[in-house]
Parts: structure tokens; sequence; C-alpha cells
């Protein structure tokens, strides 16, 4: 396939292009979805197709075939220059490239056992005992259940000289009940509510415990409906790591994303409230945030070898003991801001345009323990498993519900509490972090939904992290 | 015949009387031109080809996709989709293959937009630009133009084309944004600087924005808000699966609504830019779900039809086993208000251009928060006074046009953007009895 995308290459320079680079990807994924012991979807699909990305100007122009042929994939490299020619009537400043490594190598995701090898027998066995097990909870309406799994190569050619192949193996899923009441819905999910996914095969399903956790999650959705409203006020608040994790990847994940910092995202994700001469100096939070971007780290949902750029995976510190330090950037924009290039561009596939996206931003281990923050606390809410999430074009204010929560009084968990929601703003509400969960309770929460660009694409991130505390927190927001 | 159903025809063929078979094909071409910062700074394009076939062997149901429509790539996608359908346990709700049926011969494609070129598209974006004069423009243009064909085992096939343009941006002053969207068939219907200039008035009236105290207002929605209040109601709503389990708000017979309300899909009629015939096959036809407040209908494939004992509505898609069938052609109905009108009437409220990031509490009560963007103004004595600064709601979209709730309806329907993208909602521009935000730029 390297032939294939270095043809595309040449059709792009000999149109034009300053530089140019290709990827053919070939891509096979597969879905199930059980509910309530019932298959309800089972899909298989494969794609293989070219992208090139050709530079001229100020603009990238980019164009994908699914036509492997001689003729068709030097065509798609021509059209990527000429596309990229005809934005030169609306021009900006000449884009540059950060420097980068000319590299051949390649990189494979460590598994055990391949996904797709595994009879589908015994995934949709897991999937009906599952629901058939939560389904005999009384009160529970809807089991659902489901994994997914892709197996991706790569063939990245650049016309800097990089030859760089990847299989990318990604494996998860998740189950939930629901429970149906005259005016409401509850539900409970399991490991979180989009279901976990890392990098690795089927080991990483059989290491979550499906079956031994499904019962008590049918059971809490059900006793949902009798629970009592999360009260109105501020609170210390507690977050389940996954919850943590969600609340990273939208109020810094994206704030720190160099594309929305320096325009280029503004009419459809938005800004962010960063600003680039406040790099090194801007408070983020509480001296125990310490964020990085983690490229690298074995079994995580955003773990690869090199970008969709040819940059290798690598670990930049984004926060470091509460002051932000870091950006998420490819080769144009880091660039542009005068930074090293961070290898965080990936695309959705082959016929999308790279563009900066979150590798793992995860949040690094405190000393603490869940059990010895609730002992700790006088007066809080412990809150579990997102179910809402809402912020701004400036990752700023943002709200987030829960499918759970657990009144804390005098050091112990009390009554469980329904429809928990808080609200904030970014650097307030990182300021009040004041307990994190030490190594034990950190996990490599995985994001395999993240929205971003047009045409929409949409990324597998990773975001560690352990439960974490802080301190009078706004709940409780109804409708 | 097309090529496109030339390929779905062969994928039955090739399935045989091995199974029961149905194939959708998809080809194409995609094109988006984005700018930021007032240049053009990514610019793409996209052969769509795509082949998605479902089967049923015994009951026993898979599909899958590819996106290799040569003859070998067809005959790994029916033999593989085969051998997975045969590791399935029976499904029991299977409710079979659409059986052949007239489909409506609809054209929703226009030629101006089947051969649109990039300098094409950067022309309206330069418009775009250049009607902000010394503003920061970002946004993009598209154009889609694709063919789609169905074919099945029991004989019913169907082939349409449809074209969508859009342009939607903002202009930026530096301390405030403001937006313009316009979607048509026909790309010669984009006018950029039209566009620009309402994007670039916003922006320029939403300067000297102050916080405003949360609470309840009274408020004037641009069509882009009633877009997207329309998908929520469907999405989580008017879904048969939804229905079927429970979960949606739907009462049907009741007055749920305000009586100004009506709601339906329609992907046929003037001006929709929707396909004929569903991923089943099942011919799509217009389908009220709220007339004169009244909940009346709901959207249904073949499986949540014969779970409710009712007729598919042709609502059928790529992920309705899973999702439900979504209504992806929507008409808020519009009425004879003016927009001067309904803002000369309110004493204290405000005027919101657009909703941003809007996620569901709980789909029964239809709660949603969300945040205002683009553009939000305060209306003071029946005239806009000001800008104010992007606010937060947490609101019951069900309860903001429930019965009393809605004061007018614009005259203004247009096809409009929304929370899930362009081309999905006709709206107009909505005058409700009152919103409730609940924080500020502070909180």
């Amino acid at each position: 396939m390297f032939d294939e995308a270095r043809r595309a290459v040449e059709g792009a320079l000999a149109a034009g292009a300053a530089y140019a680079d290709a990827r053919v990807v070939a891509g096979r994924t597969e879905s199930i979805d059980v509910l309530n012991g019932t298959v309800q979807s089972l899909d298989r699909s494969d794609s293989v197709g070219v992208g090139v990305r050709a530079l001229i100007g100020s603009s990238w122009g980019f164009y994908a075939t699914a036509d492997l042929g001689d003729a068709a994939v030097t065509r798609a490299g021509e059209r990527a220059a000429e596309i990229a020619r005809a934005s030169a009537s609306v021009p900006g400043d000449p884009l540059e490239l950060a420097d980068v490594g000319v590299v051949t190598d390649d990189y494979v995701t460590p598994f055990d056992e391949a996904p797709l090898e595994v009879p589908l027998g015994d995934k949709v066995d897991l999937l009906v005992d599952v629901t058939t097990t939560m389904q005999g909870v009384d009160g529970i309406a809807l089991a659902q259940g489901s994994l997914a799994f892709w197996d991706t190569d790569k063939w990245f050619v650049s016309s800097q000289g990089s030859r760089i192949h990847q299989r990318i193996v990604e494996s998860g899923g998740g189950f939930g009940a629901t429970a149906v009441g005259d005016q409401e819905t509850q539900r409970r999910s399991y490991p979180q509510s989009f279901g976990q996914f890392e990098t690795g095969g089927y080991e990483v399903v059989r290491r979550w415990d499906f079956a031994g956790n499904a019962q008590r999650i049918a059971e809490e959705a059900a006793a949902l409906l009798s629970a009592d409203e999360c009260p109105e006020g501020e609170k210390t608040l507690i977050l389940e790591g996954s919850q943590l994790a969600l609340q990273i990847h939208e109020s810094v994940g994206h704030a720190i994303e160099l594309d929305r910092i320096l325009g280029w995202e503004a009419a459809f994700a938005g800004t962010s409230h960063l600003e680039l001469p406040r790099l090194q100096s801007h408070r983020y939070g509480s001296d125990l945030m310490n964020i990085t971007a983690d490229a690298t780290l074995p079994g995580a949902l955003g773990t690869f070898g090199y970008d969709d750029e040819g940059t290798p995976a690598q670990r930049v510190d984004i926060v470091r003991d509460g002051t932000w330090v870091g950006v998420l950037s490819g080769r144009d924009s880091a660039a542009r801001a005068g930074l090293p290039p961070g290898g965080m561009v990936r695309a959705d596939g082959y016929n999308r345009l790279p563009m900066v996206r979150m590798t793992n931003v995860g949040i690094l281990p405190g000393d603490s323990s869940l059990d010895e923050m609730i002992a700790d606390t006088d007066d809080g809410i412990y809150m579990a498993t997102n179910r809402s999430w809402s912020i701004d074009d400036k990752r700023l204010n943002f709200q987030f519900g829960t499918e759970i929560g657990w009144e804390i009084k005098n050091g112990k968990l009390g009554r469980m509490l329904k429809n928990p929601t808080y609200t904030g703003i970014t650097p307030q509400f990182w300021a009040q972090l004041d307990r994190l969960a030490g190594p034990d309770e950190w996990v490599h929460w995985g994001t395999p939904n993240c929205g971003k660009g047009q045409p929409m694409q949409v990324a597998h991130t990773g975001h560690s992290a352990s439960p974490g505390r802080f301190a009078a927190v706004r709940v409780g927001v109804r409708g | 015949m097309t090529d496109q159903q030339a390929t779905a025809d062969r994928i039955v063929e090739m399935v045989g009387s091995r199974a029961e078979a149905e194939a959708v094909v998809v080809t194409g071409e995609e094109s988006l031109t984005r700018f930021a910062n007032s240049f053009i700074h990514q610019n793409v394009g996209d052969d769509v080809a795509g082949a998605m076939l479902r089967l049923a062997t015994g009951n026993r149901v898979a599909s899958g996709t590819t996106n290799r429509l040569d003859d070998e790539g067809l005959r790994a996608l029916v033999e593989e989709t085969l051998e997975v359908a045969s590791h399935q346990p029976v499904d029991p709700d299977w409710p079979g293959l659409a059986s052949p049926a007239p489909v409506a011969v609809v054209d929703n494609a226009a030629a101006a937009t089947v051969g649109v070129t990039p300098a094409d598209r950067a022309g309206v974006v330069g418009d775009f630009v250049a009607a902000g004069a010394g503003l920061s423009a970002a946004g993009y243009c598209d154009t889609s133009a694709t063919t789609t064909a169905f074919a099945n085992s029991l004989g019913q096939r169907a082939s349409a084309s449809t074209t969508r343009a859009t342009v939607d941006g903002i202009h930026q002053t530096g301390v405030s944004a403001g937006s313009a969207h316009q979607t048509s068939p026909d790309f010669s219907d984009l006018d950029g600087a039209a566009a620009g200039s309402l994007a670039a008035d916003r922006a320029e009236r939403g300067r000297d924005a102050f916080d405003l105290k949360p609470g309840e207002y009274e408020v004037v929605l641009a069509p882009e808000c009633a877009a997207t209040i329309a998908l929520f109601l469907a999405y989580y709503g008017f879904n048969g699966k939804a229905v079927a389990e429970g979960q949606s708000f739907v009462d049907m017979g009741a007055q749920q609504f305000d009586t100004r309300v009506g709601l339906r899909d329609d992907a046929i009629g003037p001006g929709a830019l929707g396909l004929p015939f569903d991923t089943e096959g099942t011919p799509r036809r217009p389908v009220d779900f709220v007339k004169d407040g009244v909940t009346i209908g709901a959207a249904h494939d073949r499986r949540t039809a014969a779970k409710l004992g009712a007729e598919s509505t042709g609502h059928g898609g790529p992920g309705s086993a899973s999702w439900g069938p979504m209504p992806t052609d929507m008409v808020f109905e519009g009425g004879v208000d003016d927009v001067a009108s309904m803002i000369a009437s309110v004493d204290r409220g405000l005027y919101v251009s657009t909703f941003n990031y809007c996620r569901i509490l709980d789909p029964k009560t239809q709660v949603v928060t969300g945040l205002t963007r683009n553009g939000t103004f305060m209306i003071e004595n029946g005239a806009i006074t000001g800008a104010v600064s992007n606010l937060r709601f947490t609101q019951s979209f069900l309860e903001a046009v429930g019965e009393g709730r809605v004061l007018g309806l614009g005259d203004d329907l247009r096809h409009a953007d929304s929370e899930f993208g362009a081309g999905m909602v006709r709206a107009p521009s909505l005058h409700l009895a009152s919103w409730n935000f609940t924080g500020g730029a502070e909180g």
C-alpha cells in the first residue's frame, strides 16, 4: 500500500503542492448491540481508501477516494492540490510546518487476542447473559449491552520521505439498565456511560468482568426511581473516576487544542479561554492538578506509534502543579505558535483531513483514596457515571449530570440521590480540587465518541483519572 | 438504470436464495471549504462510495458495509455477512423485508449543485468574509451530491439523487460573535454576502454585552433554536423505538403542545432535501407528529411498526436497529408573525440567535441543558436594547412549547442549522412565554 500512497503524494507535488502526504487506511470494524437478550444489530464493515493532503500557501487541500487504481490515486493527489490552490482567492499568511524527522517504521498495538478472531458466539453469549441478568431485576425495562472492535492498518507516506505502517487495534464495550417510571427514566451503566474502550484485544473485555457487575448495576437503576432528588446548593463534590475523566476531556482537553486557541475551529467547536501569551503562567487549577497528554501509555485508547502526520507519539506536560504549560498541536499549528509539534494530529478514516485531537489527556494520580475522601467529608455528594454533558464554546461554563449520586454526611455515604447535576466555571472549579485518589484507583478511561471538525470527525481519546474531590461546587441544577 | 441500482441488484443477486437480503448503495461527491481568521484554511473533497447489506437467514440477522464496490469487494461483503448471520441467535422480532411498493418520483437534486468547483465555493466564502470588513470570519461552505439505490430479494427497487449546499459562519469582533446560516438543495441559492452581512450585524450589535442575572425570561428564538427543539423532540420522543420502550413523552391523542404547534417530517415535499425511501426500501411519506398541539404520530421503521401494530413510515436508517427510526427532514410549522412584531410585543425578554452544546438530562421530561451563542440580546419595551453574555439554560423543551406557551410563530420558515447539523429541519422563529436560564458567564 505504500506504493499507492506514494503515487498520491507524487500527484500532488506534480500539481504544485509545496508539501504533501497521503494515508492509505484499511479498516475493519465489528459492532454488536443486544437489547433484553436479543441481538439488535450485528454489523461488520470494512473500508479501504487513500486520503491525500496538499499544502499550497495558506491552505490545505485534501481529497480522498476508495479507488486505489494507479490513475485514481494520482488524480486524488492532483485534486488535493487543485483544491488547495482554489483557496488562494481568500488567502491568509502562508502556512509553515514544524520540523519532524524523516521516519521509516512499523508500529503494532500490543494485544493478546485479536478481537475479530474471537468467535462471534462468545461475544453474543456474553451480552445475552448480561442483559438477561439485568432484565431479571424488578423494575428494569431495558437491558442493553454492546461491544465494538476496530482493527485498522495505515500506510503513511510524506513528500519529505517518511514511510510508516501502523496497525491500531481497539476493543471494548459496556452495558446498561434502564428503569422507566411514569414521568422519568433512570439508567445505570458499566463500566461507564459509553462503555470502556482501550487499545488492545479482546482481553480488554474480559478484564472488565461484565457478568460480575450486571446484577448490581440493574439494582441501582431500579432503586433510582424511588431515590430522593439531588439537593440544590453548594456542596463538597467527589467525582468517580470516569466522570472526572470526562470533566478533563471537556474542560481541559478541548481547551488546550492549539487549533482552537488559534481560532481555526471558531465557528463550530469554538475557541478557548486560554491565550498563548499566558502559557507557562496561567493558573488552571490547584497544586494537585498535573495533566499530561501521553500517547505512549500502554493500553490507553489514545495510544499509537505515530500520529497521522508522521510525528512520533510522545508525552507532553499540559498542567504542572496547577499551571498551564502545554498544548495539543500538529505541525502547522505548532509552527504558527512557535512551539514544538506534539504529534497529536489524527483523522477519522482515510477520507477525513487530519486535525488536532486529544491523545491520552489525563490527570496524574494523587495520594488519597476514595474511602479517605469520603471519610474526610462532612457534607457532600459523591457522583458517578456521566449522564449529560454541556460546556460553552470557550470551555469555561459547564454543566454535567451523572447517573447516580450518594449523599455524604459526617464522613459516611448515605442515601442514594437521583438526577445529580453540578455546574461551574473551569478555572474556579479546578482551583477547588483538594483531594485526588492514588495510583491504585487510576484508570485509563476511554472516550470513543469525541466529535470535532467539519465534516464531523469522531476520535477515540483516552483520559486517565482517579476519583477526585472539589470544594464548594453548585449542585442540583434543575429545569 | 443507474450504476448504483445495478450494484444494489448485484448484491442481492449474489446472496440469491441463501437469505432474505436488502442492499443500499450510495455514491457521489461531498466537498467542504472551511475558513477561519477570514481565510480558507481547510478545503476537502471525498468520492463517496458505500454499500450496506442486511440479510436474514432463518431469522438470523446480520449486516455489513463496505466501500469496495467491485465484484470482489461485494462478494466479500456478501459472504462475510452470511457467515456472521449463521452464528446468530434467532431474532424473534425480525420483521421481514419490505414488499414491492411504488416510491414517489422526487427530484431533490439541483443541477447547479452537482458540478460545483472549489473555486465556486471559495466565491461564496469570499463574499461572506467581505461582508464583515474589519471583523474575523469563520465557517464553511459545503456541497453534497449523492445517488442512493435500494434493492431487496422481494423485488423492491428504488433509486434517487439528492443535493445540498450550505454556507454557515460567524463574524467576530474580538468580544462578540454573530452567526448566519443558509441551506438549500441548490447551490445557486446561496448568498454569501447576505449571510455574511447578517453575521456581521449580529456581531457588531453584540459588543458591550453585559452579564444578565439568570432566571425565567420571555424569549424570541431564531429558527436555529427552534430547529434544535424540534430535533430533540423528534429523536427522543417521536422516535418509534423510544415510544415502544416507554422512554418517550409521546401520549397519542393528547394535547401535549400549544395549539399553535405543528410538527411533521417531510422528506419529499417542495424544498425537502431527503430521499423518497429508507434503508429498508419503504417509501417515505410525510408524517404528522403534532397537529394543533395534539400528538398524533411517530416515526417507524419495520421493526418498531411491527412492535406497535403500526405501518412503517419509511424512517429506517443505518443505525435504527439500535437508535430507533429518526426523523431527519423535520418541519416545525411556521406562522404569520414577522420577527419585528414578535420583538415588539415583548416587555422584557431575550432574543437568542443560536443554541450551543445542548444535552438531554432525561428523555421523558425533555429537560435539556445548553447555552446561547453567537448573539443573545436584551429586549425591553418592545425593542432590542443591547447584548447580553451567553447564558446557560436548563429547560424542558416539551414544557417550553406546551399549552399556552407559544406566543408567536414566525413567517420565516427556512432550512435552519441545529445541534445535529445542517439540512435536517425547516423551522421558523419562535416567541415563547418563558425560558429557564440557570447560569451566566460567571456560573
